[in-house]
């Protein structure tokens, strides 16, 4: 049944106003789908992650709603949430590495969070074991502080931990960004097999790297300014992106064999706009080559063929 | 410009110091003025460790790092501080190099105390605004926030604009891309391409060839503290000798192709 979310909007609240970091994202992610989520840094992606467990106490639910294999998320209600958190829905937060408590060994760290959830450790000892193992760790990390172990280690760790209680929904947010590129690839391909042995059923996987997402993701979708610019299948968003800003952060791509003295590529000119006060209509207007009157009006988030939907005037 | 030449460093590890871990084993090799010199390996391999050799964050064990003629790899005190007006080096993790109770541009403020405390405010300020610009940050964005209000790519560039209020001849990236979203990236690329244009020489530290591949004049490709192959980077490339460059070289996610998954 997967994931549906709809019209979703949460603003940070500050001093100087809200923040509207995410503003109306609807989109669904089916059972068995690995979803990579891309754009630019501060488009709203952890926000859209953070929204999906636990709005902490500067965010604010303005509208939408979430739905999870049937059931509506219950998104301002912290204690009614902690059923689902970690069980139906679990995520892997941008920085867990670097957020593990240095003093606390890893199996103590483990078993606290289970024993939080009501859950027996000593049960779920075994299958821990066992997945650490899949995933190429010996039994003994669990009794390591996390500085002794390597990037790749602890982060293969903590997704044996996110995924310990088999939720339907994993969001990993940027849990390669921090490895070297062969850690980087043995960490995307657990997060294949994860799905493939059913230890979660869908996930969604924040990155600003499209071509390592790419490996491993069905869909991508692209968010620009705090709204949903384009999702559809991989390949699609790859090699026919519709949305003039996806064809552009493509391009901007260093693949191996470009070289700077042959061949300069280019950034896209400009900045996203700031989400305290965003500008009305089509919010990548001003950094647009294909921009036109029309753009002064928002455009609708729709389908335009078959599982491919863009927020563009001209992709209508 | 910089020649490094053998340099070991060797750190004791385990309770009381009682263990020896070579980090760094008689690497050699030297970045001349107007050149990028990417070094490439997996993490833990030592790429870290020269970098701050080369800054003089860490001690040396042996060998020497001579500067434009001079081995710097003792210096203290004021020649010290005269080579590091020359030298800097921006890194990884851009909140690391941020202290959370002070504004972010405090790491600004600190290059004026320390190297130009003669300038002018107003002098100080158009020199603020053009490294700002060549990074493209925008003053009214970033001045007078705190670290947790900016973002990892906004505080990165922040640190590279610092480095640029120096006129410096050689820059130490340590893996300064890899926390940054893909256009981003390019900006930052294409700027240490016209800082190289205009004589800068750069050590560029990282783990994504691709990266390597498009800025760098030589690579030096680094294993477990060892130089396993090292030459100009189109023929490392191109040709890749050591079979641990090729599976580097392997497991760089491309849009054209896809890894064969087992
Ligand atoms: N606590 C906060 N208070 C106010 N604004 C915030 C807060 N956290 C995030 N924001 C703002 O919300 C927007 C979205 O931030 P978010 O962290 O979701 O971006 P992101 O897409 O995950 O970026 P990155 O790629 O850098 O991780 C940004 O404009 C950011 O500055
Ligand atoms: N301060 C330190 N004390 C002890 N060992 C260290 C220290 N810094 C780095 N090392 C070790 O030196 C080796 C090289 O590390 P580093 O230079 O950080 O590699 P890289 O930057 O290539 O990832 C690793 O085995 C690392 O654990
Ligand atoms: S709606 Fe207009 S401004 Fe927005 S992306 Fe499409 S063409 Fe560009
Ligand atoms: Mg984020
Ligand atoms: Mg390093």
């Amino acid at each position: 049944m997967g994931l549906r979310v709809e019209n979703l909007r949460v603003y940070y609240r500050t001093m100087r106003g809200d923040v509207k970091a995410l503003d109306g994202a609807t989109f669904e992610v089916a059972d068995g789908e690995i979803m990579g989520l891309a754009g630019e840094s501060g488009c709203g992606k952890s926000t859209l992650s953070k929204s999906l467990i636990r709005l902490d106490s500067r965010m604010k639910l303005v509208a939408g709603s979430v739905e999870l294999d049937g059931k509506m998320l219950p998104l301002t209600d912290h204690e009614a949430m902690n059923k689902y958190r970690f069980a139906e829905v679990s995520l892997i937060p941008q920085y867990a590495m670097s957020a593990l408590n240095p003093t606390r060994k890893i199996g103590k760290m483990i078993a606290e969070l289970v024993r939080s959830r009501g859950f027996s450790y000593r049960v779920l000892l075994p299958e821990l074991e066992r997945r650490l193992a899949l995933v190429g760790l010996s039994p003994d990390v669990l009794n390591n502080y996390p500085i002794e172990l390597s990037g790749g280690m602890k982060q293969r760790t903590v997704m044996v931990l996110s995924t310990l209680l088999d939720p339907s929904l994993l969001i990993a947010d940027e849990v390669t960004s921090a490895l070297d590129v062969s850690t980087q690839r043995a960490v995307a391909e657990t997060l294949v097999q994860f799905r493939d042995r059913g230890f979660v059923k869908s996930m969604i996987v924040v990155t600003h790297d499209l071509s390592l997402v790419y490996q491993i993701a069905d869909t991508i979708m692209v968010m620009y300014a705090g709204k949903l610019a384009e999702k559809a299948p991989a390949d699609k968003v790859v090699k026919e992106p519709r949305h003039p800003y996806t064809r552009l952060l493509i391009s901007s791509l260093p693949e191996v064999g470009v070289r700077y003295a042959e061949r300069r590529l280019v950034g896209i000119p400009g900045r996203p706009p700031g989400l305290l006060d965003p500008p009305s209509g089509c919010r990548f207007r001003d950094r647009c080559p294909l921009a036109f009157d029309k753009c002064a009006e928002e455009p609708p988030f729709v389908e335009v063929e078959r599982g491919h939907e863009v927020a563009c005037w001209k992709a209508m | 410009m910089l020649t490094l030449e053998a340099i070991s460093k060797v750190y004791k590890v385990g309770a009381f110091g009682g263990r020896e871990l070579t980090a760094v084993q008689e690497v050699s090799f030297a970045v001349g003025p107007g050149e990028v010199v990417s070094l490439i390996g997996e993490s833990g391999s030592g790429k870290s460790t020269i970098g701050r050799m080369v800054l003089r964050l860490a001690s040396v064990t042996k060998g020497r790092i001579v500067f434009d003629g001079t081995d710097v790899s003792r210096h203290t005190g004021a020649r010290l501080k005269a080579y590091r007006k020359k030298v800097q080096g921006v890194f990884q993790d851009p909140f690391s190099s941020y202290n959370p109770i002070f504004k972010a541009d405090r790491v600004l403020h600190m290059i004026r105390d320390s190297f130009f405390p003669g300038v002018s405010a107003s002098q100080w300020r158009t020199k603020l605004e053009e490294s700002l610009d060549a990074v493209r940050l925008d003053p009214g964005q970033v001045l007078g926030k705190y670290p947790h209000q900016l973002s990892g790519g906004q505080l990165q560039r922040l640190l590279i604009a610092r480095a640029l209020l120096l006129d410096i001849e050689l820059l130490v990236a340590d893996e300064i891309i890899s926390m940054l979203d893909a256009s981003t990236r390019i900006d930052v690329l294409n700027l240490l391409a016209e800082l190289k244009e205009r004589g800068l020489g750069i050590l560029f530290i990282t783990h994504d060839l691709s990266l390597g591949h498009y800025l760098s004049d030589r690579s030096v490709i680094l294993r477990r503290g060892e130089v396993v192959e090292i030459g100009p980077t189109t023929e490392v490339f191109a040709n890749p000798k050591h079979d641990y460059t090729k599976m580097l070289l392997a497991s760089v996610p491309q849009l054209h192709r896809k890894w064969d998954m087992a």
